[in-house]
């Protein structure tokens, strides 16, 4: 038997199936449809942890998700889950699980001398010390502090699991599976709606599972499975929490799919993050038991009532052998009745004055004991609950008496009321609204798509459950289009007993004068008390939000599902104001915690954002490319040969474009395809420059500013055409310039005829630079004249080449004579082969993105560095290429006076006055020889070594540029590495200023 | 959140970029008016609840939509393709002086 | 009022915690007073705080439609820190974390402010030239910071995805040493209790619905749920409703309200302890002191006065956690919450005297406003009592962008929602 504690062939549990684990190192054996909780429980193991403050000795209190104690290490190593529920784990063999927040053991925990001076450790208790003697002492005590904190201790290796993320859609999604829920999916899944039904445990059923083995209700649970599993339209997804609610039917849902096992089979995903779209939505999520506050009501062997009920009748598991059922209504006597059905010797506290009539009578015949007119004021037993200590208790005004009867008990079993799981509603911004009869907040008119039922509506009986949602079901269907049938509900089976009478609300136990006071825990994982609450009033934080803030009351990771109602009623008690007055929590996602690792799903390592590569990009590998992130791009930085490093390279690189010629892959530059009647009148618009006056064949650089005037984005853009242009952009603002251009036409100039396509995707993009480059080009695409005076500087040709068709664009960034060469993507290595095997008798040299920059700097090109979002047309010295003839985008705005400040930081170039001094991007420009403080009059944007000029030279901004500092000396300084550099401020066109190269 | 779009039917709000208010209207390319043009780029409405505002269907078929949605509950109270509703500006009459 | 201290503390507990005083008084509002702060937030708070401590001006209301440090104090991710670059701002955010750092002594209140660094991670060449840029001009301004390299970044964050597998590996760091995080809920009591303890009456669920003009146009007053209340002067520090409140006055201002999600975990034993960015994408994390990692990431981007999010953000930014802290994977989030900020159009805050005479603001804080708390109280209280600004908060005016002098850290133009 798996067990000592375990009911012979009871529960619901395998019998057959023994699963052996480990807790705290200790061997033990469960059985399968165990929780760990439940296993724990069947060795009568109760004490599981100690708690977060006080760290005091903790057992398991609840039956499922609610759980504020019993939180454990699960699994080990790189698979370790720390704060795992022992109530929700579900045992597998192999387990292992450890508790938490203790040393040296959980049976003496040293940390527990912090319960002996609880009373200094009130709420609050850190925001009145730790503040002197010095101004940053905290600093000091928090090193020791912090060591205290948390719970449970996390691994700091990469998980071994894989994850994934899925869509799904749904017209009916329905939360819960107990008679509520699955008489809805029923409902709908018969009307024809497509149902989505999501429960979190791994068995459907929901309360039914509580009830004993071979209840009637087990023949309706079986039946309406039956006929749910056989609907094509009806998914059922056991193991899945429903924990988000968001805009427009929106559910976010998690399946734990392969937890239950050791660890995932191969090719399995360990968790799943389901977004579901419904149309509708039904909860049923059912309710949560309430405890009610007494003296020590932590100790281990004091659970929720409903939790017994469910240990004993689900799990087959004996919770006690002698227990104490202290209760404030009537669901608690069904745990009284099966307890004692099941062995276990019962005594109920009724805390109202007289017990529910019928109720008792099945007690009393069942040789229970029912004390009304009573309550537990306190429980004693250190490590696990000894006796209750029970008065006399009235139930309206609270008072108890001073004389104390003694019940020795070994479980102390509580019940407090019902809480509705208002979360879903009330995460989509509905308040909840506060019903006096329960004493328990319930949703109200259910928001936007949603349909309430089961004890969300107050059906707390199992057949009104199932009523009420086989109603919200079909009505659910009908408003998301479904209108087949739904015939009717048989509730044959199921209990239509409501509650005799109702619930007396109670959420404090005070003792009396004589009697002994202990801490009366509200929030018991977070060390909440009756006094805390009281303190927080004392001292003026009264709103619900203080309260929560200042004792952290329900901000554990249970977030208050046991505690937050009770505080709430203990602060409007003191404040005398109603608990509708008093307000209530804004329950946020998620319902339950959910991992990173679900919702990262597929995105992770290598995959956690797309690649984007060139045409070329395998091509670049094969040949030795060093490859660099550039945005989502990769591209070639550089191409090694033997030996070099990436300095080495570039220069080579460099040196040997000057010289012969290189080619570079420039696929990543925007391209966007400009077409319609009006197209010139739109480039008018959008660039500073003139472009009417552009021929066909023609090519021209171009600048967009933003509305504010400020510089956007670079670029040329070609005239193919009377109607057709290709626009090119920078790398980086490529998908921004392609959404305004869109934006411009169809939200703002929609009278002009202009259609825009991006082709960044469509063609590669390879660049020849150096003088070899005509010579190349001529012999590849032999029917093009590249003589200058048949193809000048900015001229543009289309040809193919053995089919494929080209576009030859003779621009360049590099100063030389260069071109650019476009072909749609599929032929991009077909083209640069050709391009490489004849460059062979050129000289040609294969250069990355490293290269291209040092050749850009060396020519005084602006880029990326330069453009931040924050530069003029004047600081980067293009202030007469304006139009003065034209308004264009920023036309008005650039001429604002922080705009036009001749103070303002403009483009220069730098050069070390000692060559070999390197210049580092990112110092600032402070005057020569000091001082050497506040912002500088500017910073180095570009560096790098130049080839061409034999030194290092730079591109910066400085206040006045060359006007004001053209051949002054000026101070690089670099305060993080204590770097000064005194470098010459010069034109920024350092190589070739006249452009006899480009232009030759 | 989701969107009804006019060409793609009902999305995902992931599929879409969001460029803002959509009730001013942009100045006449030949408005030099620098009131005008500091309004239209600086100051915008920011209603607490029904907000016009423009939206890109960029991962989707590209096309600039102007919704109508409530910024305290997100409900969408209508969708339509910007170029169905965007009227143009009047020339201005005269030139005004742009101011500095 | 109880001085905090261990003494008291002790003493107290003895006879039950029953002996506290109220952290701050529950006043009645008078019919006048010489300034009144329209919002109890950190800002509204603090700036109460030093215009009692710093100018003597002590006869003022502190005006709060629901519970202090209800906005946005309450609900962001604790950051601290000084990292600016653009002159406007660098000065601005070094006077706050100043002030940090003697807080909860000035305060007698421990805000626990935890100089536990942060860590600005990058992951390519010309990131870390922007990096070096910003954190020279700091180190140029006499603000701590240094710069790090990979291997000196794996040194101290060994937990950082170091391996093969990262997308965009890093490449990185700079580290502020000064910046950290702070308890932010006892930022606003500290500064509450302070103002209190001076003499400022605050006043909750006193919701401001209107402003009082005399001829000449200027506010004299405040109309309230409470009544109307005259005033000499009118502060707002509304942050997230700054609009609302200032239409009300007929000021139309460059300000947008957009919805900022943060997110905390499980309580865990010491994991983070320092604050970290990830530089290839925009997630941020830090660890509290009771062990929850505490982190966020971008606005949603839809103009919103909600205070909750959607999904799609989730989505983005939790593989950005686990791209940066591979080992966050099996770890859990337990609450996300949405907060409502004023994104003005260059993404940097605005504290100066309005054009309407009498009325103050303090607002577009975008979502640096938590760590600015103390700076933002303190330049706001110089500006209202000199009725002009502190050279610290001299260029975070309003006419800034008719000017063209904006202050745009991120260079993303006059789109609040691009910040």
């Amino acid at each position: 038997m798996a067990g000592s504690h375990r009911i012979p062939n009871g529960g619901r549990v395998s019998h057959g199936a023994s699963t052996s684990f480990t807790f705290d190192g200790k061997r033990f054996q469960g059985l399968q449809g165990d929780t760990l909780a439940s296993a724990l429980l069947a060795n009568g193991v109760h004490l599981v942890g100690r708690s977060f403050k006080y760290h005091r000795p903790r057992g398991i209190f609840a039956a499922g998700a609610e759980e504020p104690n019993a939180l454990v290490g699960l699994r080990e190593g790189a698979r370790a889950e720390p704060n795992s529920l022992a109530t929700t784990v579900e045992l597998y063999d192999g387990l292992v699980a450890k508790s938490q927040n203790n040393w040296p053991s959980l049976e003496f925990d040293v940390s527990e001398v912090n319960n002996l001076f609880q009373r200094f450790f009130s709420a609050g208790f850190y925001y009145k010390t730790f503040i002197g003697p010095f101004e940053k002492s905290w600093m000091w005590y928090e090193h020791i502090i912090r060591k205290a904190a948390g719970m449970g201790e996390a691994t700091t290796q990469p998980d071994p699991d894989h994850y994934e993320k899925v869509y799904k859609f749904c017209d009916v999604l329905v939360v819960g599976s107990g008679p509520a829920g699955l008489s809805a999916a029923l409902a709908a899944g018969r009307a024809g709606a497509r149902v989505i039904l999501a429960e979190q445990e791994p068995e459907l059923g929901g309360a039914l599972l509580s009830a004993p083995k071979g209840s009637p209700s087990d023949q309706w649970l079986s039946n309406i499975l039956g006929e749910l599993k056989k609907l094509q339209n009806v998914e059922l997804l056991p193991r899945t929490v429903a924990w988000g609610a968001y805009d427009h039917g929106t559910y976010t849902l998690m399946e734990k799919v392969a937890d239950h096992k050791p660890q995932p089979d191969e090719h399995e995903v360990r968790q799943r993050s389901i977004v579901v779209q419904t149309g509708r939505v039904v909860l049923a999520p059912g309710a949560l038991e309430r405890p009610i506050p007494f003296g020590n009501n932590d100790r281990p062997g004091i659970m929720l009532a409903g939790a017994a009920r469910t240990y004993v009748n689900r799990y087959g598991v004996l919770p006690g052998k002698k227990a104490v059922v202290f209760t404030n209504n009537d669901s608690a006597y069904q745990a009284a009745l099966d307890l004692k059905a099941a062995g276990i010797d019962v005594t109920v506290v009724e805390a109202r004055a007289e017990a529910p009539s019928e109720l008792a009578a099945s007690c009393a015949s069942a040789s229970i004991e029912v004390m009304s007119g009573h309550a537990v004021v306190g429980a004693n037993g250190r490590m696990h609950v000894r006796s209750a200590d029970v008065v006399r208790f009235d139930a309206k005004t609270g008072a108890s008496s001073d004389v104390v009867r003694q019940i020795s008990c070994d479980l102390l079993c509580v019940s407090g009321g019902w809480n509705p799981v208002v979360h879903l509603s009330s995460q989509r911004g509905r308040r909840p609204e506060f019903d006096a009869k329960l004493a328990a907040f319930v949703p109200g008119d259910p928001p936007d798509n949603q349909h309430h039922a089961g004890a969300m509506v107050g059906a707390f009986s199992d057949a009104g459950a199932a009523e009420s949602g086989f109603e919200a079901g079909a009505e659910a269907a009908r408003e998301a289009g479904a209108s087949k049938s739904s015939k009717t509900l048989s509730t044959d089976g199921l209990s239509g007993a409501d509650w005799e009478q109702p619930l007396a609300p109670v959420w404090d136990i005070k003792p009396g004068e004589q009697v002994k006071k202990r801490k009366r825990f509200v929030d018991f994982q977070h060390d909440v008390g009756v006094s805390d609450v009281e303190l927080a009033h004392t001292e003026g934080y009264v709103s619900v939000e203080h309260l929560k803030r200042y004792t952290t009351l329900g901000m554990a990771a249970d977030q208050g599902k046991t505690s937050n109602i009770t505080g709430l009623a203990l602060m409007a008690e003191l404040t005398g104001r109603s608990i509708p007055e008093t307000g209530t929590t804004t329950f946020r996602p998620p319902y339950n915690p959910v991992s990173f690792g679900a919702i990262a799903g597929q995105e992770t390592g290598q995959h956690f954002r797309p690649l984007r590569r060139t045409p070329l990009h395998d091509w670049n590998l094969k040949n030795g490319a060093e490859m660099i992130n550039v945005g989502a791009w990769q591209r070639a930085w550089y191409y090694p040969k033997p030996g070099e490093d990436v300095d080495a390279a570039y220069i080579r690189e460099t040196t040997e474009v000057r010289k012969t010629c290189g080619m570079v892959d420039v696929t990543t530059l925007g391209k966007i395809e400009v077409q319609g009647p009006d197209a010139a009148e739109f480039l008018n618009r959008v660039y500073v420059n003139g472009w009417k006056l552009l021929k066909p064949g023609r090519a021209r650089y171009g600048v967009m500013l933003r509305d504010d005037g400020l510089v956007f984005d670079d670029g040329t853009t070609s005239r193919l055409s009377d109607t057709h242009y290709f626009m090119t952009t920078t790398t980086a603002e490529a998908a921004a310039v392609m959404s305004h251009l869109e934006w411009l036409l169809q939200c703002c100039w929609t009278d002009l005829k202009v259609h825009v396509t991006s082709v960044t995707d469509q063609y590669a993009g390879l660049a020849i630079a150096g003088p070899n480059s005509r010579g190349l080009l001529q012999e590849v695409f032999a029917d093009i004249d590249f003589s200058n005076e048949a193809f000048p500087f900015m001229g543009v040709r289309e040809t193919e080449y053995k089919g494929m068709p080209v576009r030859v664009f003779r621009i360049s960034f590099s100063g030389e004579l260069a071109y650019e060469v476009a072909t749609p993507s599929g032929f991009g290595e077909a083209v640069w082969e050709a391009l490489y095997e004849a460059g062979k008798g050129h000289g040609l040299c294969l250069y990355g993105t490293e290269a291209l920059g040092a050749l850009r700097i060396e020519k005084g090109h602006f880029a990326g560095n330069e453009i931040d979002g924050r530069t003029s047309l004047e600081d980067l010295g293009l202030g007469k290429m304006a139009s003065t003839k034209k308004q264009f985008v920023g036309s008005i705005m650039r001429q604002r006076e922080g705009i036009q400040d001749e103070n303002r930081q403009r483009f220069v170039g730098l050069e070390p006055v000692n060559p070999k001094e390197r210049l580092s991007g990112g110092a600032l420009l402070h005057p020569h020889n000091g001082p050497h403080a506040g912002h500088g009059l500017g910073h180095v944007s570009s560096t790098t070594y130049s080839p061409a000029l034999g030194r290092f030279i730079g591109l910066g901004l400085i206040e006045g540029g060359l006007e004001r500092y053209e051949g002054q000396l000026i101070d690089a300084c670099y305060p993080l590495k204590g770097w000064v550099v005194t470098c010459k401020v010069v034109s920024p066109h350092f190589y070739d200023p006249a452009g006899e190269k480009q232009n030759g | 959140m989701r969107i009804t779009c006019p060409c793609c039917g009902e999305r995902d709000y992931g599929e879409f970029a969001i460029y803002g208010d959509a009730s001013r209207q942009r100045p006449h390319m030949d408005d030099t008016d620098f009131e005008t043009w500091y309004n239209y780029v600086y100051t915008r409405p920011n209603p607490k609840g029904r907000h016009l505002e423009f939206w890109h269907h960029v991962q989707g078929c590209r096309q600039w939509l102007v919704v109508e949605r409530d910024t305290v509950t997100h409900e969408v109270y209508g969708v339509a393709l910007a170029r169905d509703v965007v009227t143009l500006p009047d020339a201005p009459k005269a030139k005004r002086k742009g101011a500095k | 009022m109880t001085h905090y201290s261990w003494f008291s503390v002790f003493s107290k507990a003895l006879s039950g915690n029953k002996g506290w005083d109220r952290a701050w008084r529950d006043p009645e509002p008078k019919a006048a007073y010489d300034v009144i702060i329209v919002g109890g937030g950190g800002h509204g708070l603090a700036t109460a705080y030093y215009l009692a401590k710093e100018h003597g001006i002590t006869n003022v209301a502190v005006l709060e439609k629901g519970w202090l440090g209800g906005g946005n104090t309450g609900r962001n991710t604790t950051i601290i820190r000084s990292n600016y670059m653009i002159d406007g701002n660098t000065h601005f955010y070094e006077k706050s974390l100043q002030l940090w750092e003697g807080l909860s002594k000035d305060l007698n209140y421990n805000a626990m402010v935890s100089h536990r660094q942060i860590y600005n991670l990058f992951h390519s060449p010309s990131q870390k030239e922007a990096f070096a840029k910003r954190y020279n001009i700091m180190r140029s301004c006499g603000i701590d910071g240094e710069i790090l390299d990979r291997n000196e970044v794996m040194k101290e964050l060994p937990y950082l995805d170091y391996s093969p597998n990262a997308r965009f590996p890093v490449y990185g760091a700079a580290k502020q040493p000064r910046a950290g995080t702070a308890r932010h809920d006892a930022v606003a009591w500290g500064y509450a209790r302070g103002a209190d303890m001076r003499g400022v009456d605050l006043i909750q669920n006193c919701e401001v619905t209107g402003f009082q003009r005399d001829a000449s146009g200027a506010v004299v007053g405040v109309e309230t749920t409470r009544g109307a209340i005259k005033a000499k002067k009118v502060g707002i520090a509304v942050a997230g409703h700054t609009t609302q409140v200032a239409e009300m006055a007929g000021l139309s201002l460059p300000i947008e309200s957009h919805l900022l999600q943060a997110f905390v975990s499980e309580p865990y034993k010491p994991l983070i302890d320092t604050v970290i960015t990830f530089g290839a994408g925009h997630f941020y994390i830090s660890q509290s002191d009771k062990g929850g990692l505490v982190f966020g990431g971008d606005l949603d981007g839809y103009n919103s006065f909600a205070q909750r999010g959607n999904f799609h953000l989730i989505d983005h930014l939790l593989p950005e956690g686990k791209a940066m802290i591979p080992c966050l994977s099996r770890l859990r989030f337990q609450r996300t919450w949405g907060g409502i900020m004023d994104m003005t159009m260059d993404g940097s805050p605005i504290i100066c005297k309005s054009p309407v005479e009498g009325l103050y603001i303090n607002g577009g804080w975008c979502y640096g406003g938590f760590k600015a708390t103390p700076g933002s109280g303190w330049c706001f209280a110089h500006t209202i009592a000199n009725d002009r600004p502190h050279e610290f908060n001299a260029k975070l005016t309003l006419d800034r962008f008719r000017r063209g002098y904006a202050i745009d850290e991120k260079g993303a133009g006059p789109m609040p929602g691009w910040h």
